[in-house]
This record gives C-alpha cells, structure tokens and sequence, in this order.
C-alpha cells in the first residue's frame, strides 16, 4: 500500500500525540501535584489543559481545513483566512458586539464574529471576483484586513470603557490561556461542524483545477460551493475568532504542506490540511509554555514570527519560478 | 428511438439566441464560424454550463437530473483555454473525469504513458493539450463536446486526433467540436454548422457547405485555386512616414 493512502491516520496519530503533549507537558507540575492533591492534579488537566488543548487543536484545525478550501474555491495558494481579511473582519464583528454593543456573552461574540467573517469574504469576492489573480487577491485581502483592523481600534477609542484597549489586547493578539471548558467547546463545536462539512466539498473543489466551466460541466454547481465555502469558513472561524483572537498564518501554511501529501489536489486536501493545523498550533501553543520568558507570550505572536518567514519564502520561491 | 442528442431553443443571455440542435445517432459535427460567432456558447449551452435556458436530451436524459458519476457517462466537455489550476500530475488530472483503467487507456492512446507521473505545469503547451483531450474522452461519454481540440497540436497530433473522434463515432459516441480549420473539419466531419451573430446559419454536409457562398460571405473569404484567400484585399496602413 502506498503511504499516500496511510496519511491521514498518519497525521491524525501525530495531531493526538500533540493532544496529548498540550495536555501533559509540562510534566512536574502535575507530578507533583497527583503525590499530594489528587483532585486539584485532575482540575489542573481538567480545568486549565484541556480547553487550551482542545482549543489549540480546534482552532488550527479549522485554520487549515477552511485555508485548504479558500485556496481552492480561488485557484491561489496565497489565499487564508487571515490573508483575505477574514480573521480581522471576524475579529472586528466580536469587538463592535463586546464594546460598542455591550454583549459580551459567549454566543453574542461568536454571532457578531461569524458576521464579520461573512461580511469581509463577501467584500473580498466583490473587490477580487471568484478566481481572482495572486497580485489581485492579496491587495484586496489587504485593503479589507487594514480596513477592519482601522475599525476595529476605531471601535475600541469610542468604546464606553476606558480599559478597553488594555482589555482587548490580549484577546486580539491571540491567546489560549484562562478560556473555560465552555467556552473551548463554543469554539471547538462550531469548528467540528465547519470541518465536516468543508470535507463534503472535496471533489467539487479538486475538480476546479479544470477550471470552472469543466466543473460545472460535471455537475456541480459553482456558484453553491462559493456561497458554501464562505459561509463555513465564517462560520467555523468566527467562532474560533471570538473565543481566541485572531491567530495568523496557520491557515496559509497548513494547506501548502497538506497539498504536498496529495500530491496537488486542492480538495482532497482539506482533511490533512485540518489534522496538520491542529498539530501546528498545538506545537506553537508548546512553543509559548516553554519560553523562558517568564511571561506568557500570545500565541498569535508566535505563529506570525514563526509563519511570516515561510510567506516570505513562499514569495521569493513564487517569484523565481515564474521568473524562471 | 430516442435521439443522441435534442436540443430545444437553448440559448445564452447575450452570447446565444434560442437555438435547436440534433443529432440522430452517432457522428461528428464540426462548428465553424468567425471569432465571436457563438461556437463557445452553443457547447456551453448543450453542456450545461452558465446557465442555459432551453432544454437538452442526451439518450433522452436531462444531463441536470444526473449526479456527477452518471453525468460523466453522458457528456465531457473541453474548454478552449489550457489552463489548469493546481500542477496535478497528468495521470491524476486525467482520473479528475474517469476511473483510473479508462484514465490509463486515454492516456495510452494519445501516446502520453511517459508523461503520466509527471506534473502538467511541467509539460509543453502541445502535451498538456494533448493531456486535457484525454481527460475528456476519458470516461468515454455519449457526447463530446470539445473546443477548438486540434489548437496547439502538431499537423500529426491534429491527423490523429481527428481520426481518435472518427474512432469515437465508431464506437457510438457523438461528438460537437468547435474549430478554425476548415479543411481539416471539411475532411473529417459529417456534418459541418455555420454559426455567426450567436446562431446557427448553415447546417449540412461539408462538401456543400465548404462550397456554399454563405460561407464564404460569412468568413469574408473565398476559394481561389485550392487556398482560401480573403474576399477583398485591404492593405493594412503602412506607417506614417
């Protein structure tokens, strides 16, 4: 058996260890802890580790799969969540809802981040249209990430609280820490979904690389996918958004090395691209313990210093083979 | 017995009046016609795709009330462009629109089983042409529907091509094709459309039709000694001095 066909369970026993990992490392700690106070050990996993776990693993996840399905809905590998300006949009929808609106309820937030998701992919297709060329894509998702981020500081200036900056820098930075089991599980719930639902569009999607009108001549409807791709990846990520921030670049780089297992096709690799989100984050979020910084680093900090090269190698390879 | 192929006053808003188009059994019919004259838009209109008004019946089956899997038994379509997405391999590419026996057998045919493992965006203009041609009689589907097939091949890959869909007509397929060259759809179609201004204006056998003066009229060509040559000769503007 080839070990394409292997992959998948490949990469879903390394995204487990990295579960697991989340959940017990570091290991002193809990050590010490099970010798002398059983039950605050077991909160200390339960508590603490498990929703920083599961949201570590549910939000890369849903940066990957819906990265995978973005990139093939557009015909670009450039395209992401947060280089189309999603993640700032949803981003923007949960601050205008906590600050300007007052609704600082879990669901509040996720409906006003799943809005501002839509509200920004739905911008990028107008400015972009459907299958839009690199350089084309890239400004608009600029354009559309500076707006959002310029509204968003915007919003947080007129915000009633005066602690509203200090209060939302964390949170839009990124951050796992100190989420609750629940609020993990509003994040974690609505990705699952997303996710499985974004895995029934495979096949359309693979057969785009025969462009649209082949496509369509094989029977699926084009202009469902697009409306479907959209709404999924606000959906999930929009959730995501409002419990954890914005976390950048997970969503580019994951589909890029799952397309590498498939050998090219941009659908089928929507489920490995989901299972190698989930363990970049989870290694990112190990990333941010290990630091001896003495402080806890946001985790989107981490996956920008960490991301924001490959993008630029990813440029200059792009560059040189066109040039070539 | 129900026709291959019935068409009724499909149409494109804009690109293609309401048009009728048949086919009784088997055969090759070549689309001719100027740029613009709608050829694109009657193969998009019978192949479903930008939403079409009218009606189309392939073994007197609706292509929109068949899922994919049955659909790619019914009918392929070839756009004229050359471009593919992501670089697939070409054996891949081809098992995009069939199973991988069938995908391996199109290959085989168009003389590409050397190139199967390697990436498209890999291979020269002519041998992805050839590639995306295999994937569209991949699956061997009632009906082809090909655009401008022959661009981009060499004169022996544009002979052979022609003579796989005089294969293919052999074997109980249909097949519209859109092209430029008239001698070689003249000598290889059983038929032969003229279209202009987004509709069907001629429609017989090619010799006739080759011979006819609405074709050349619509061309603005003629034939003089056994060349095509344009009905007047307009000499482009020479530079200002």
């Amino acid at each position: 058996m080839r070990i394409v066909a292997r992959l998948p369970l490949l990469l879903a026993l390394a995204a487990l260890a990295a579960f697991a990992a989340s959940l017990l490392l570091p290991w002193a700690p809990v050590a010490a802890l099970l010798g002398q106070d059983r039950p605050l050990a077991l909160a200390l996993l339960w508590e603490l580790r498990l929703p920083r776990a599961l949201l570590a693993l549910a939000y890369g996840a849903m940066l990957g799969a819906s990265g995978a399905a973005i990139q093939g809905l557009f015909a670009n590998p450039l395209a992401s969540p947060d280089l189309t300006g999603t993640t700032s949009g949803a981003a923007l929808g949960a601050v205008v809802t906590a600050y300007l609106l007052g609704f600082s309820a879990p669901l509040a937030l996720a409906l006003g981040a799943v809005g501002g998701a839509l509200a920004a992919l739905v911008l990028l297709l107008a400015l972009a249209g459907p299958r839009a060329e690199t350089a084309t894509l890239l400004l608009a998702g600029l354009a559309i990430s500076a707006l959002a981020g310029a509204l968003t500081t915007l919003a947080l200036a007129l915000a009633p609280s005066p602690f509203a900056f200090y209060d939302a820098y964390e949170w839009l930075m990124g951050s796992l820490v100190d989420r609750s089991l629940e609020q993990a599980a509003f994040a974690a719930a609505p990705a699952l979904a997303a996710i499985l639902l974004l895995l029934r569009l495979e096949r359309p999607l693979d057969s785009l690389t025969l462009g649209e009108e082949v496509a369509q001549s094989f029977g699926h409807d084009v202009r469902r996918l697009r409306i479907e791709v959209v709404c999924l990846t606000a959906f999930g990520v929009g959730a995501c958004v409002a419990i954890c921030g914005a976390i950048g670049f997970v969503g580019l780089v994951a589909p890029i090395f799952a397309r590498r297992l498939t050998a090219g096709h941009p659908g089928r690799a929507i489920l490995p691209a989901a299972l190698i989100g989930g363990v970049l984050l989870l290694a990112a979020d190990l990333v941010v313990r290990a630091a001896p910084l003495g402080r806890t680093l946001p985790i989107g900090v981490v996956t920008a210093l960490l991301g924001a090269p490959f993008f630029l190698w990813l440029v200059a390879h792009m560059r040189w083979r066109l040039a070539r | 017995m129900t026709a291959l192929l019935e068409a009724d006053a499909v149409a494109l808003a804009g690109r293609l009046g309401p048009t009728d188009f048949a086919m009784a059994g088997p055969e090759l019919v070549c689309l001719v016609g100027p740029n613009g004259s709608g050829k694109t838009s009657l193969l998009h209109a019978l192949a479903r795709i930008g939403g079409p008004a009218g009606e189309v019946r392939i073994d007197g089956l609706r292509p929109e009330d068949l899922g994919p899997a049955r659909r790619r038994r019914l009918l392929s379509y070839l756009p004229a462009s050359r471009d593919i997405a992501w670089p697939l391999t070409a054996l891949d590419l081809v098992r995009l629109g069939a199973g991988a026996d069938e995908a391996k057998e199109a290959m085989a045919e168009l003389d590409l089983t050397q190139w199967a493992d390697r990436r498209v965006d890999r291979l020269s203009t002519g041998e992805r042409s050839r590639v995306l041609i295999a994937r569209a009689l991949a699956a061997s589907p009632r009906l082809l529907l090909l655009d401008e097939p022959v661009a981009n091949l060499d004169p022996l890959w544009q002979l052979r091509l022609m003579e796989r869909l005089r294969e293919a007509v052999r074997r109980g397929q249909g097949a519209v094709v859109a092209m430029h060259d008239l001698d070689l759809a003249g000598r290889y179609a059983d038929r032969l459309v003229l279209m202009d201004g987004g509709a069907v204006v001629a429609d017989g056998e090619p010799e006739a039709m080759l011979g006819s003066e609405r074709l050349g009229e619509v061309f603005g060509i003629e034939r003089a000694e056994g060349l095509w040559r344009p009905r007047s000769i307009e000499p482009f503007p020479s530079p200002r001095t």
